[in-house]
């Protein structure tokens, strides 16, 4: 019997990746069962280890975080290639390319507040852009611009304080991304 | 520290965005003037200011319009099925009431008029 076994090496980035991929997964399925009185006005919990991701480990990692929630978020969620999935997708990019821009902002005037507030309003730009687009053409997007713009903004600046008090946290909670400390260490 | 110099100013910006956001959006749907034809002529073109009641006379009759501030509506028309009475007050600007029987016209204007033009 013949085995063949293609070794793909695994380097401790993507164990790393994984991990908090996994974590970000974890919230959006978390907050999948949140009612929202508005569709699509959503904490975005999952920004939260994608912001964390993105100043400790850097952008590329920080974008691999994000697509592998979209991905497997869709695939746990029953939504993937569904038009809600291209919306999370598009928001994710946007949000993305705007975090690119902004983490080269001084850090001594922004902190996570900041770039929260901006990757919030990339997630909505970007979703509201593909709604209106490709859904929902000529509806009157234009008039939910508002109730989206100020869900961000509070969301944003939530999740960017979270951000802010987690990096603040004691430099041994830092080795291993907070919140997964604990599941970490019993291994 | 959890807030830095730049984060406040990003909060004041957005709120700043997200008012400015809200007045572009939402506003500029109430109407402001009337304009009320009758076989296609304009015969009145008034503010929404004051209370007052218009009486326009078509092929069936005396169409009445009846303005308060803020809105206007057909109170009574002679046309057979009242579609331009039941529909009420109007307060958007766009909305319009047309007595077809009678050729009278009420359509509500706003600041910034919702269509360029209608065709009826």
């Amino acid at each position: 019997m013949t085995h063949s076994a293609i070794d793909l090496p695994v380097t401790a980035d993507d164990r790393r990746i994984a991990r908090l991929a996994a974590l970000a997964i974890g919230l959006t399925l978390a907050e999948a069962a949140i009612p929202s009185p508005i569709p699509g006005v959503k904490p975005g919990l999952a920004n939260i280890v994608v912001l964390l991701v993105l100043l400790q480990h850097g952008w590329r990692a920080a974008a691999w975080v994000s697509g592998l929630r979209v991905l497997a978020g869709g695939l746990l969620l029953g939504s993937l290639f569904a038009p809600g999935f291209w919306l999370s997708a598009a928001g994710a990019l946007a949000s993305l390319a705007v975090l690119a821009l902004a983490r080269h902002l001084p850090a001594r005037a922004f902190g996570p507040v900041s770039l929260s507030v901006l990757a919030a309003w990339g997630h909505i730009g970007g979703q509201l852009a593909l709604a209106g687009a490709w859904l929902l053409p000529g509806a009157a997007l234009i008039k939910l611009l508002p109730v989206f713009a100020a869900a961000a903004l509070v969301f944003g600046a939530v999740n960017g304080v979270i951000v802010a008090r987690l990096l603040a946290a004691p430099e041994t909670d830092r080795q291993t991304p907070p919140g997964i400390a604990t599941g970490a260490r019993k291994r | 520290m959890l807030l830095r110099a730049g984060d406040i100013g990003v909060l004041l910006a957005g709120g700043g965005i997200v008012v400015a956001l809200a007045v572009f959006a939402w506003s500029g749907g109430r109407g402001d003037t009337v304009v009320i034809r009758a076989a296609g002529q304009v015969v009145e073109t008034t503010a929404l200011t004051h209370a007052q009641s218009i009486a326009v006379d078509g092929p069936l009759g005396t169409t009445r319009i009846e303005i308060e501030p803020g809105r206007a509506r057909v109170a009574a028309d002679p046309s057979p099925r009242q579609l331009c009475v039941k529909q009420g007050w109007l307060t958007q600007s766009g909305q319009a009431a047309l007595c077809l029987p009678n050729q009278v016209s009420l359509e509500i204007r706003g600041h910034a008029s919702a269509y360029d033009t209608l065709g009826y």
